[in-house]
């Protein structure tokens, strides 16, 4: 079959483009929700090559000016990338000097514009982001995919997270969780995502932003348990089977 | 001495025409889907027993074709089997298996073993090479204690404490995995696979409607067809629909119609 067109440009020949085709080291899973006195999120610290556990003690989650929190999972190059974006933004909205500073609102704002920007370019920061703080008692919560759908809500979940820590938050969840209830949740919903994402690793970090500022915990490992009778001995009543 | 050849009837899947159809999916024609049940599955073990459990929607891609279907299928009075995939590969593979226990108990004069279904069912579909699309979670008590497998299409097994299979099973597992522990009593137990299949309707859109549970102990079994029914049909008006008045009768006539056909009696005698 003859082609009739000429010579296809860049959009058409993926092997010749500058364009992001797929990420290479990426983070899996970031869940948060909100609670009485502000938002706590939790991300663990692997980046995987692939297949491969490249590297165990990437920080997806960092603080953004005064206010806010932004976790992220999916390529971790370009996460660099958005903050330096963020570093240039807040540092612009010092310079103003006037007393006023960026909340998650406005940040969130900004980020679904580069996102939805980058990727009407096709060429996509490859995240889903999960931004959080507190301004004024004001709680905010809310997430931006990579090809830029945002919403705000009051529990959010990126990656695996959808399908496994939602389904908890939805059931569990209630307004003015106290911080220690909501820290067993988001530990709940970490722990399965443990057992049952190949990409996840036992060493997490959990964020909490209130009113007064972020503090981002040192990292630890959950307690797993494998002592189910059925693990131990499968084959019990058919000897020579699996 | 020429020697005829027999036509041996192959068994197994005919794939002559896979090329036909490639060529007629890429002039356009839509292909028939197939019916799935797009399904959430659970099956544990407690103190007593196995407990299965599955939801009752049945899809045909974006549409729901089977709002109440049952997803638990008898294999033996003390084995039962969920199944998820394609609709008609569950119900045959399962009755298939369920006629071959019936016959291979006759034979052996005992109870049937969960091992037994599981090697069945395995061979089958590793035979079909995945091609017989059913994913099972299979249960039950024998002799030798109460079991719980998932089979996979292709044909591997696990032998498992819980398990959820089908395009809910994320959902149902992040519930079995936060909430499991051994010895549950056998309330404890309904109360988690209802929760779990809960978790399947609300929060994957192939599954929905109600809540089947089959609790087996030794030498009993419970089959609770729509246990739960979370998403109840709600009318608009609080008593109900009601029908109009009947039609009143005024006036009653009986006609008979003429027979066609005329009866001779007494004609010609039939020729010997």
């Amino acid at each position: 079959m003859e082609s009739t067109q000429s010579k296809p440009g860049p959009l058409c020949n993926p092997e010749g483009s500058q364009r992001t085709l797929y990420p290479y080291v990426t983070g899996t899973s970031v869940v948060a929700l909100k609670y009485k006195d502000g938002i706590l999120m939790a991300a663990d610290m692997g980046g995987s090559y692939g297949s491969t556990l490249r590297y165990k003690s990437v920080e997806r989650m960092k603080p953004i000016g005064k206010h806010s929190l932004l976790g992220a999972s999916g390529e971790i190059s370009d996460f660099q990338e958005l903050l330096r974006y963020l570093d240039e933004l807040v540092l612009y909205d010092n310079m103003w000097d006037d007393g006023n500073s960026l909340g998650p609102k406005e940040v969130h704002n900004y980020l679904t514009r580069v996102m939805y920007n980058r990727r009407n370019k096709f060429n996509p920061l490859w995240n889903s982001l999960v931004l959080g703080g507190v301004k004024n008692g004001q709680k905010y919560l809310g997430m931006v995919s990579m090809i830029g759908v945002n919403f705000e809500d009051n529990h959010v979940a990126t990656g695996f997270g959808n399908h496994l820590a939602r389904p908890i938050l939805r059931d569990e969840w209630h307004e003015n969780l106290t911080f220690e209830e909501a820290v067993k949740l988001l530990e709940k919903c970490m722990r399965v995502l443990l057992y049952r994402d190949r990409s996840a690793v036992n060493k997490l970090q959990i964020a909490k932003i209130t009113e007064e500022g972020v503090t981002i915990s040192q990292p630890y490992s959950l307690k797993t348990f494998w002592g189910f009778s059925a693990f131990e001995n499968p084959t019990l009543g058919a000897e020579g089977s699996w | 001495m020429s020697q005829v050849a027999v036509d041996v009837p192959k068994g197994g899947f005919s794939f002559d025409l896979c090329r036909r159809n490639d060529m007629l999916a890429k002039k356009g024609v839509q292909q028939p889907s197939y019916r799935k049940t797009g399904t959430t599955i659970v099956g544990l073990i407690f103190q007593d027993g196995v407990i299965l459990g599955a939801d009752t929607r049945a899809t045909e891609g974006p549409i729901v074709c089977d709002k109440n279907c049952e997803k638990i299928h008898y294999m033996a009075p003390n084995i039962y089997c969920c199944g998820a995939g394609t609709a008609a590969d569950t119900e045959a593979v399962t009755d298939m298996v369920s006629s071959q226990l019936q016959l291979h108990r006759y034979h052996t004069g005992r109870e049937s073993r969960v091992v037994t279904a599981l090697t069945l069912l395995k061979k089958h579909l590793f035979n079909y090479q995945g091609h017989v699309s059913a994913a099972l979670v299979l249960g039950g008590v024998d002799v030798t204690g109460p079991h719980l497998h998932t089979i996979y299409p292709h044909g591997s097994t696990d032998t498992l404490p819980f398990a959820t299979m089908g395009s809910g099973s994320l959902a149902a597992m992040a519930m079995f995995e936060s909430k499991y522990k051994e010895g549950m009593t056998r309330d404890e137990g309904i109360k988690l696979v209802t929760e779990a299949i809960c978790s399947g309707i609300f929060n994957d859109l192939g599954s929905g409607s109600n809540v089947d549970v089959c609790v087996i102990t030794k030498g009993h079994k419970e089959y609770l067809r729509n246990h739960l029914v979370p998403t109840p049909r709600t009318y608009v008006s609080a008593e109900g629909y009601k029908f109009t008045k009947k039609t009143e009768v005024l006036f009653t006539k009986i006609t008979p119609l003429t027979e066609k056909v005329v009866v001779l009696e007494g004609g010609d005698a039939m020729e010997e």
